[in-house]
């Protein structure tokens, strides 16, 4: 291979790695450090390897502080993408493949909302207000609701894009064998759109999951805090341990993290399909 | 993935506000029944579009959540009179166009490292694209211990080669365009994701045909790749700017809008005036951010795609 | 309105947790004890704020008030304290569903929550007759009482190392020309000491030189808080007397006095850095002392309290922070009112105030006679009795009058860093006041 070929394919590639390590890596590596030292250390900040290694310690320190508040984090937070992912879900594929397959005059009204939902940035104090006309605010249902609307337009364009793939021939097919348009759709239709369906779980999850905005607005008393809340909040309240801080910071990034090592191939699916497919 | 046209659907020219898709279906004959339309459409009108309609009514009044006084456009004048306020809006403008045009030109060259022939490529991909799932709020809080400006390990680093150590969030001057670095590190790896679908997308036989015609790396990025990677750009830049004009977390994590008000921007300022109880002057922010979001991405949409179909 | 962490170290006044409690049934999440069998047992509520040293306090005091009346249940529950804190009360006592007895600030705050048409009138209640004048003020509305004081008084001043004074020479500065001098002198005396602190990492912290002043210009003219309440006058930030505040926040930096990471220190660092003697001064809550006694309780008595100097010695006085109070909501009726009463009257009996002495950490004297400090208080209360013995004291300022500008310490942050000048400080807060006002709703603006 010609000089020029190697340093293209292996000098680039290690100072291309060498500096992702740097940049990169060394902030994961520094929240895994200070994640395992004793407060005095951790509170020196350094890119250090702790003297005393006490990650498990920290770990349940972690977990009892304010009574458990970070395991009832999870779960609320748990909760919460569960239930608002699977709102979105089901209804922006209804309305997703009713745009691709149905060409009317509201199909223009409909993207134009659509549209709207992905550019218009939502009217904070107005959303308050009307929760509370409804009687959800600070309620985890009503954050739960909150965030299916959020999530709307996103998974419809994802949603539209891919049952453009799906022949119509197909419905036409059940429609002949005596389908109604419910089991059109719930029988046929969705089954064959679960790739897409994975995709707009996985990242909509990690989007609900990671939500600081939304619970800091409408989910706002710490009875029902959820993950990102509590780290923001635990910031003030471990003024001197930042040991404890950092191991909050890791354990909240674990779930994505699973997510991605598990469903890598749909992320990145959804985040460039739903964009490059249009 | 097909070399398929980056299009998210214009904005209709006849569009009809306050129009809402509830018309009822012709029955159970047609297999679509308009109705699949109302589930969604409950919450979004509910839960979006009744908001955002009643907060241009909301910004002309004086608010107290239980009541309200009509002051026509003082919380307007108030918000460009405000020092404070209106440097929040300069901000937002400098932070969205920054992040956005950086996002750009990182991730086209990080994607064209990762889709040529490089050394680690798997592993690249990994990392780079790695920031993007974890809490906005973690990597703000880390990053404010990596950039503490006496302990961090950044300036122990720069102050090891004698090199100046700036205050990175605690310089009024510094603190927004810290808080847009790593913004730009946290999202890179969206726009860096997006612009190698675009490469891949590219047709291989143009590559061969400017090979055999013996042109530089230069001149094959510049004539072919660059063009036909157009729609790949426009999404970067659509996604990003749309982001980082509407960004909050990120700089509430790190800075809460200061040193003083140097790195709010209107996010924030709508946080901000809504927890001192201000809510008329909160909701007049948060239109005047639908008037410059709305404002800024019509006609950059509007002038990519154009561009676009001109190829 | 006062900023969130500010009145979190209220609260930390009122309850930092020596948490080995040796009081028995202090157990579970949000829940009070409940003693055995009885017939007519009476359930009340009580909201406090949810950090841990209050939500300490709390359990303690539960427990204690469970065991003088056996028949009565307490249910604690908890709620944000800042301005998130003060919407959740507002809209609590608007929709009515309040809990029977609330924790909250006293002052302006307090006023704001409307207490005439939402709060039970204790007026004629046993203990009233106990409460320190300058608290009933801050509790009564047309003449009315409806607080109880939980927690004591603090001061807003110049916490100083007396080590570092004594070694140097140096006397108590009685003008602000005195105080620089001294910085001065600590500055050329020994460099390895900070002069004075600054600690902008906590944000509400850059606004003791203007909060703490107040008492300064209520001396030289008593009737400024009205005034400025009412928009009438010169009361404005712009103009002296009041504008000093925001000359001394520039100058002390500008002169160089001030500690090189001011911008990011925290309240907690620089109070380790007062104790330990690495920094001379530092204008701030005695509430911050229970940082002192969590983390160098052996320094405790090596800091003093000294007012914030007026530039003029005839005018320096204290300025003084009430402590919250518990009041009770008037949606409570028949048993559950006696015995909310008869709560509230034991936060201040002897068993209540043993509580509050175990549980809290003392930050100045209490705001009734009916508590006493124990006989290790810290050498800095006697300090500020001294002050209030001579009568050089008031309240401060948000206890007078119920407008505040929220923008207060981000302006002040500004000032400080020396991006804004005073002089425009001064004037984008006189604006920050003037917002509120409007949004208040009061006459005059």
């Amino acid at each position: 291979m010609t000089p020029r070929k190697f340093a293209r394919r292996y000098l680039v590639g290690i100072i291309a790695i060498l500096v992702s390590i740097v940049v990169f890596l060394v902030p994961f590596a520094f929240v895994v450090l200070t994640a395992a030292k004793d407060p005095k250390e951790a509170g020196l900040l350094g890119l250090t390897l702790p003297t005393q290694w006490q990650f498990w310690q920290n770990f349940a320190d972690v977990i009892q502080t304010n009574n458990y508040q970070l395991l009832a984090a999870f779960i609320n937070s748990i909760t919460l993408t569960v239930v608002s992912v699977i709102i979105m879900v089901v209804f922006a594929a209804m309305v997703g493949y009713l745009l691709q397959r149905k060409r009317t005059r509201l199909n223009a009204i409909v993207n134009f909302f659509v549209l709207a939902g992905l550019i218009v940035p939502p009217a904070v104090v107005p959303t308050i207000w009307v929760l509370q006309g409804i009687g959800l605010f600070d309620t985890l249902p009503g954050m739960i609701l909150i965030e299916a609307t959020f999530g709307l337009s996103f998974a419809i364009l994802l949603f539209r894009a891919f049952v453009a793939t799906i022949p119509k021939e197909l419905d036409e097919a059940a429609v002949i064998d005596g389908a109604g348009p419910m089991r059109l759709f719930f029988r046929v239709i969705l089954p064959l759109l679960r790739p897409v369906v994975v995709t707009v779980v996985v990242v909509q999850a990690v989007a609900v999951f990671n939500d600081f905005t939304g619970p800091l607005y409408f989910l706002p008393s710490s009875d029902n805090p959820t993950v990102q809340l509590t780290l923001y909040n635990f910031q003030s309240q471990s003024v001197s341990q930042f040991n404890l801080l950092f191991m909050s910071i890791l354990l909240i990034a674990i779930p994505p993290l699973i997510m991605y090592i598990f469903f890598n191939r749909q992320i990145v699916a959804g985040m460039t399909s739903g964009a490059v497919k249009g | 993935m097909t070399n398929a046209a980056v299009r998210i659907q214009p904005a209709s020219p006849t569009k009809t506000p306050g129009l809402s898709g509830k018309k009822k279906g012709k029955g159970l004959r047609s297999p679509y029944p308009s109705w699949f339309y109302i589930p969604a459409a409950v919450l979004y009108l509910i839960f979006f579009a009744l908001p955002t309609f009643s907060s241009f009514y909301f910004s002309l009044t004086r608010w107290t959540l239980f009541s309200q006084t009509f002051i026509g456009f003082g919380n307007y004048v108030q918000f460009f009179e405000t020092p404070a306020l209106t440097q929040g809006f300069v901000n937002t403008l400098i932070y969205g166009f920054v992040t956005s045009a950086a996002k750009v030109v990182l991730g086209l060259a990080l994607a064209l490292l990762l889709t040529g022939a490089t050394f680690g490529r798997g592993y690249l991909r990994a990392v780079v694209f790695f920031p993007v799932l974890v809490s906005t709020v973690g990597v703000g809080l880390t990053f404010k211990a990596l950039l503490d400006p006496f302990h961090g390990v950044v300036n122990n680093v720069l102050g090891f080669f004698n090199l100046p150590q700036p205050g990175w969030y605690t310089d009024p001057h510094l603190a927004l365009l810290t808080v847009a670095g790593v913004d730009i590190w946290k999202g890179v790896g969206i726009a860096t994701l997006i612009f190698m679908a675009g490469i891949v997308a590219i047709p291989s036989e143009y590559f061969e045909a400017a090979r055999v015609d013996g042109a530089s790396s230069w001149n094959v990025f510049r004539n072919i790749t660059l063009p036909l990677v157009r729609p790949a750009t426009a999404t970067v830049i659509i996604l990003s700017l749309i982001g980082g004009l509407r960004s909050f977390d990120l700089i509430w994590a790190m800075t809460n809008g200061g040193p003083g008000f140097s790195s709010d921007v209107i996010a924030s300022v709508i946080y901000k005036q809504y927890q001192a109880g201000f809510f008329g002057l909160s909701t007049a922010g948060n239109v005047i951010l639908f008037i410059v979001v709305t404002g800024i991405m019509l006609p950059v949409q509007w002038f990519l795609n154009r561009r676009e179909a001109e190829l | 309105m006062n900023r969130s962490p500010m009145r979190r170290a209220l609260v930390a006044v009122a309850s930092v947790a020596a948490a080995t409690l040796a009081l028995a049934g202090c157990s579970g999440f949000g829940g009070g004890g409940s003693s055995g069998d009885s017939n007519a047992k009476t359930t009340i509520s009580w909201l406090t704020q949810n950090d841990a040293p209050t939500v300490a306090m709390a359990k303690a005091m539960i427990s204690g008030f469970e065991k003088k009346y056996p028949n009565v249940t307490v249910k604690l529950d908890t709620q944000p304290a800042g301005t998130q804190g003060d919407n959740l009360m507002k809209t609590k006592l608007s929709t009515k569903t309040m809990d029977n007895v609330f924790y909250y600030n006293s002052g302006s705050l307090f006023q704001a929550l409307n207490p005439k048409t939402t709060m039970v009138d204790l007026s004629n209640e046993s203990w009233v007759k106990n409460l320190d004048k300058n608290f009933k003020q801050v509790v009564s509305a047309d003449g009315k009482v409806y607080g109880a004081p939980l927690g004591t008084t603090s001061a807003g001043a110049m916490l100083y190392n007396k080590k570092i004074y004594d070694k140097l020479g140096l006397k108590i500065p009685t003008t602000w020309a005195e105080f620089i001098a001294n910085s001065q002198k600590i500055k050329s005396g020994d460099p390895s000491v900070t002069p004075i602190l600054q600690s902008y990492g906590d944000t509400w912290t850059s606004q003791l030189l203007v909060l703490g002043d107040f008492a300064n210009i209520n001396k030289q003219d008593p009737n400024w808080a009205t005034d400025y309440t009412n928009n009438t006058g010169d009361a404005k930030y712009v103009n002296q007397p009041a504008f000093e505040g925001f000359q001394h926040t520039s100058e002390i930096v500008a002169d160089g006095l001030v500690n090189k990471d001011y911008a990011s220190m925290t309240n907690a660092q620089a109070m380790d850095a007062l104790a330990t003697g690495k920094a001379a001064q530092y204008p701030m809550l005695t509430g911050s002392m229970s940082t002192v006694k969590q983390d160098n309780p052996s320094n405790m008595n090596d800091i003093g309290v000294f007012a914030i100097p007026s530039p003029d010695a005839q005018y320096t006085s204290l300025t003084m922070w009430e402590p919250n109070a518990v009041y009770i909501a008037n949606t409570t009726t028949g048993d559950k009112l006696a015995a909310s009463k008869n709560f509230v009257a034991f936060v201040n009996s002897p068993e209540g105030c043993k509580v509050q002495n175990t549980t809290g950490s003392a930050a100045g004297p209490f705001a009734t006679s009916a508590c006493s400090l124990p006989s290790d208080a810290p050498s800095f209360i006697s300090d500020i009795q001294s002050y209030l013995k001579d009568d050089k004291a008031s309240p401060a300022l948000e206890f007078l009058s119920p407008i505040k500008g929220p923008n207060l310490e981000t302006i002040l942050i500004g000032v400080g860093s020396q991006s804004t000048t005073p002089q425009v400080g001064a004037q984008q807060y006189d604006q920050d006041v003037k917002a509120q006002a409007q949004q208040l709703g009061i006459k005059g603006w």
